[in-house]
């Protein structure tokens, strides 16, 4: 017989039928998921495409990003993947001769041509007709940005069936960190010093290659940052199903170029889309269709002060009117891509 | 080996390249200590239950639980859970709500029928067990597991004590009581009621250790002028009476004197009994109240109200009269010279209890001081062999202060019958708040217990909070940070730049690789509880 106080009739019943898995889908994996919906980077059988004993720095953004858009485009294209590299950090700390850290064909030409090898890769494969084999290009901000545009840019306006993967860390950290167009305001870098009025790098330059990207209405264009895994893998996985050009765009924090503890660069690409100050987004045919709200916004200073590569805007006296102008840059972009959690 | 054009060396993989030798901190996985573990006066690994209930294992859960405290569906119902106020949730949202899915495991077991684990292989020591409590029993119990004879004494005719006596029904229905008291019997526990020791020396001899756990039951002794026809109960008779299944008459207006938990239990039990107006007299403030909060707020919810700072003066017939008391600068209560008369049917002290220690007045190295049995750091009075614990030493007064004590005295009564060094607590650092990578945890707003409506609190002796139906209690669970003990998020695994970090089978379900892990310490930070300390390299 059940003892009266085990029947839950004598007490009103409140019934939480929620499906909570005490970290829900933010962390990497979760015991509590099920394995289809972890990311692949919890995955033990992940490709590991960019593997062990690399060259690059402790805490490297670039080469955590590198791995997690390689393996989730080799899970999504079942292992048929060709990189190609443009030349900058990830070409340089992965491949000293002879020796290589990928595990999936790859192949690396000019610092400017990545776009352009990757179309050529793309054509022969068609000529052969292995159309299930699918490309994908990578580089740096600077080889992206600056140095490739102009091929990257032929490469969208004939829609070639191509991802291209920028890894921005914001300057050419590879050879000393020089500015790039991609490098932010007021950032120090070996050729923006930190002196004058404005010191760092200019204010109001500087190119926004996801908007370029959008303007040539190619089909895929996103942003995306290391610190949200699910959402990068998916924006991966999702270029993947599609032909033609793509653009992703993910912010890599770099500890050497911004002066920031190694152990910090989930957190600084964290604090960067938190701030505002990098829009996570995602665009078809030259409309955003997508944004990643923000959750828990942050100050603009929470996600500078951290980098010595803005220090000088916190010296004694803190320089706040070039705060406020970066705070301004952060406010138009939540109110551009409406990043306000609802 | 034939190459191409211009190209002398092999293709080789950066895997020749072993970048551990950059790194000069190492990460190690740790299990720090969780704050709901250290509060926990029973000493139980609430963290570990916890993690085994999430995923829905709640036997093993169970088994946890009851390797530390032997009821757990008591302990849901009656522990005032200073776990759930060290809980580190509670600087995110609402702590967890420990004690609701303890007492869910507990009724699970019940439910299901699970057996309390087995004794080890006979080891052929006897130790007594005097007072049948929650001290007493646990003590048992524990000893019991280790393979030792247990025999308990106790003066009441049946076992429980303060958790049978003292408890009113409508927080502890008396047959969860004696499920979880029979269920430990089971182990062959050697249970003698209505049996006092008087003589402790006499019993020495039959045993190779003794835990005294006798309580505290006398009532406090105060003096309060009153008239020959005022009438004036002890709390506790008051309590025991009821829980025995009598109704003492209260009459309509009672007011209880003292601000303790029995207070509380005795003008909540009078508002049962039918009082319209139940009234605790006390003589300091809310703040300086012993009594637990939870409590307090029941009562208040039951109808039962509080006048602070003030005490009797003077008790007649229907009528006692109380003076208004201030604080001086020490915090202590003076009269302030104000007087005011009340009606009150019954006057019901709750001023405290006292420990009658006669048994131990023929063994005088036993150490008595303020009315209490001291012992040493492993329960033990000066008296070797004899320890004690529970309300009669110095110690918080609760059925779960007395679960620990019994269980910490029973492993150094262990040792102690072994020859062995009494066992140490290895020094574990804290999970701190701090050491939490709160990002990667969902909001989850906190599970609330349904409760009796209020109609019925002060009708009848039902109990007044419920249980937990499964799914909240998988919720409930699952609010859990794990602080400070990895819970297999695999953040740790998918941040490293070096794919330094491996999944294992394990403790811990991943281990570093030093060979290529260049110490950036990102797994370290990203852990969101905590669980990977930093440690400089030293060669």
């Amino acid at each position: 017989m059940t003892p009266a106080f085990l029947d839950p009739g004598s007490v009103e019943m409140t019934v939480q039928n929620v499906k909570f898995y005490q970290v829900g889908s933010r962390a990497v994996g979760n015991r509590l998921l099920d394995a289809t919906l972890r990311t692949e980077q919890a995955s033990p059988a992940r490709r590991n495409a960019l593997t062990s004993g690399h060259r690059a720095c402790q805490g490297c953004g670039e080469a955590l990003g590198a791995r997690d858009v390689l393996d989730a485009a080799v899970r999504a294209t079942e292992g048929k993947l060709v990189a190609v590299n443009a030349t900058g950090c990830l070409e340089v700390f992965s491949t000293p001769y002879p020796e290589s850290s990928w595990q999936l064909p790859w192949l690396h030409s000019l610092f400017a041509n990545a776009p352009s090898v990757a179309s050529g890769v793309a054509a022969a494969l068609k000529a052969q007709g292995h159309d299930e084999i699918r490309v994908l290009a990578q580089g740096g901000d600077g080889g992206t940005v600056d140095i490739g545009l102009a091929c990257l840019s032929g490469m969208f306006e004939r829609n070639d069936d191509v991802l291209y993967v920028c890894y921005d860390n914001e300057a050419y950290m590879n050879t000393g960190v020089q500015r790039s167009g991609s490098t932010p305001p007021f950032a120090r870098t070996a050729t923006t010093e930190a002196t004058g009025a404005e010191p760092g790098a200019p204010i109001g330059q500087g190119k926004d290659v996801p908007r370029i990207a959008m303007a040539h209405e190619i089909p895929y264009v996103a942003t995306a940052t290391v610190a949200e895994l699910h959402d990068l893998e998916a924006k991966v996985e999702r270029a993947m199903m599609m032909r033609g050009a793509r653009y992703l765009h993910v912010l890599v924090p770099c500890p050497l170029g911004w002066g920031s503890a190694p152990a910090d660069t989930v957190r600084l690409a964290r604090l960067a889309q938190r701030s505002g100050l990098f829009p996570v987004f995602e665009a078809s045919h030259g409309e955003v269709t997508e944004v990643l709200p923000i959750r828990g916004r942050v100050p603009i200073e929470e996600y500078l002060r951290p980098q010595r590569r803005y220090a000088h805007l916190f010296a004694d006296p803190p320089r706040t009117e070039l705060l406020a102008r970066i705070q301004a840059i952060a406010d138009r972009n939540v109110a551009r891509y409406g990043l306000d959690e609802v | 080996m034939d190459r191409p054009f211009a190209i002398t060396l092999d293709v080789k993989s950066s895997l020749a390249n072993h970048t551990g030798a950059w790194r000069t901190e190492r990460p190690v996985y740790v299990d720090r200590w969780p704050p709901c573990n250290e509060k926990c006066p029973a000493g139980e690994n609430v963290q570990a239950w916890l993690y085994a209930a999430e995923d829905g294992s709640y036997e093993i859960a169970w088994r946890r639980l009851v390797a530390d405290n032997p009821f757990p569906a008591i302990m849901g119902r009656v522990c005032y859970h200073p776990c759930e106020t060290a809980c580190n949730r509670a600087q995110l949202d609402r702590a967890v709500g420990i004690n609701s899915v303890e007492r869910f495991l507990g009724d699970e077991a019940i439910r299901h029928g699970w057996r309390l684990p087995e004794p080890a292989a006979d080891t052929g020591k006897r130790a007594l067990i005097v007072g049948a409590g929650p001290s007493g029993l646990s003590a048992a119990y524990q000893l019991r597991r280790l393979g030792h004879a247990v025999e308990i004494r106790d003066a009441g005719t049946q076992p429980g004590g303060m958790m049978r006596y003292g408890i009113p029904t409508f927080r502890l229905p008396r047959d969860v009581l004696d499920i979880e008291i029979a269920r430990m019997l089971t182990l062959g526990i050697d249970l003698r009621p209505d049996t006092r020791v008087t003589d402790l020396r006499a019993e020495l001899s039959d045993f190779d250790a003794v835990f005294l756990a006798v309580g505290a039951q006398l009532a406090h002794r105060a003096y309060i002028p009153a008239a020959q026809s005022a009438r004036i109960l002890e709390a506790l008779d008051v309590l025991g009476q009821t829980a025995g299944g009598e109704r003492p008459q209260l009459g309509r207006r009672v007011i209880v004197y003292g601000g303790g938990n029995t207070a509380m239990d005795a003008a909540r039990t009078a508002r049962r009994l039918g009082a319209d107006e139940a009234l605790v007299v006390y003589r300091r403030t809310r703040e300086r109240m012993p009594a637990n909060d939870i409590e307090v707020e029941e009562a208040m919810a039951e109808g039962v109200r509080m006048r602070w700072l003030s005490t009797i003066k003077h008790v007649g017939a229907g009528r006692l009269s109380v003076e208004r008391m201030e604080l001086d600068e020490t915090g202590f209560p003076q009269p302030a010279g104000e007087v005011e008369e009340l009606d009150a049917d019954t006057v019901v002290l709750a001023l405290g209890e006292d420990v009658d220690h006669s048994l131990v007045d023929t063994l005088p190295d036993v150490e008595i001081v303020d009315g209490v049995v001291q012992v040493d750091a492993q329960m033990m009075t000066g008296h070797p062999g004899v320890f004690a614990g529970g309300d009669m030493v110095p110690a918080t007064r609760s059925v779960t202060v007395g679960i620990g004590h019994g269980k910490a005295a029973a492993r150094n009564i262990d040792a102690w019958l072994r020859g062995a060094p009494a066992p140490v607590e290895p020094a574990r650092e804290a999970a701190t708040f701090e050491r939490l990578n709160t990002w990667y945890y969902s909001d989850a707003p906190h599970a609330i217990r349904p409760r009796l409506e209020a109609v019925r609190r002060t009708s009848d002796f039902t109990e007044v909070v419920g249980g937990l139906d499964p799914q909240t209690a998988l919720y409930e669970a699952r609010r859990c940070l794990s602080c400070g003990n990895c819970f297999g998020c695999d953040n740790c695994y998918g941040v490293c730049p070096d794919n330094a970090v491996l999944k294992i089978d394990g403790a811990h379900g991943y281990a570093i690789d030093y060979d290529y892990c260049k110490g950036c310490g990102l797994c370290a930070v990203e852990c969101p509880c905590g669980a990977i300390a930093m440690q400089p390299e030293t060669s």
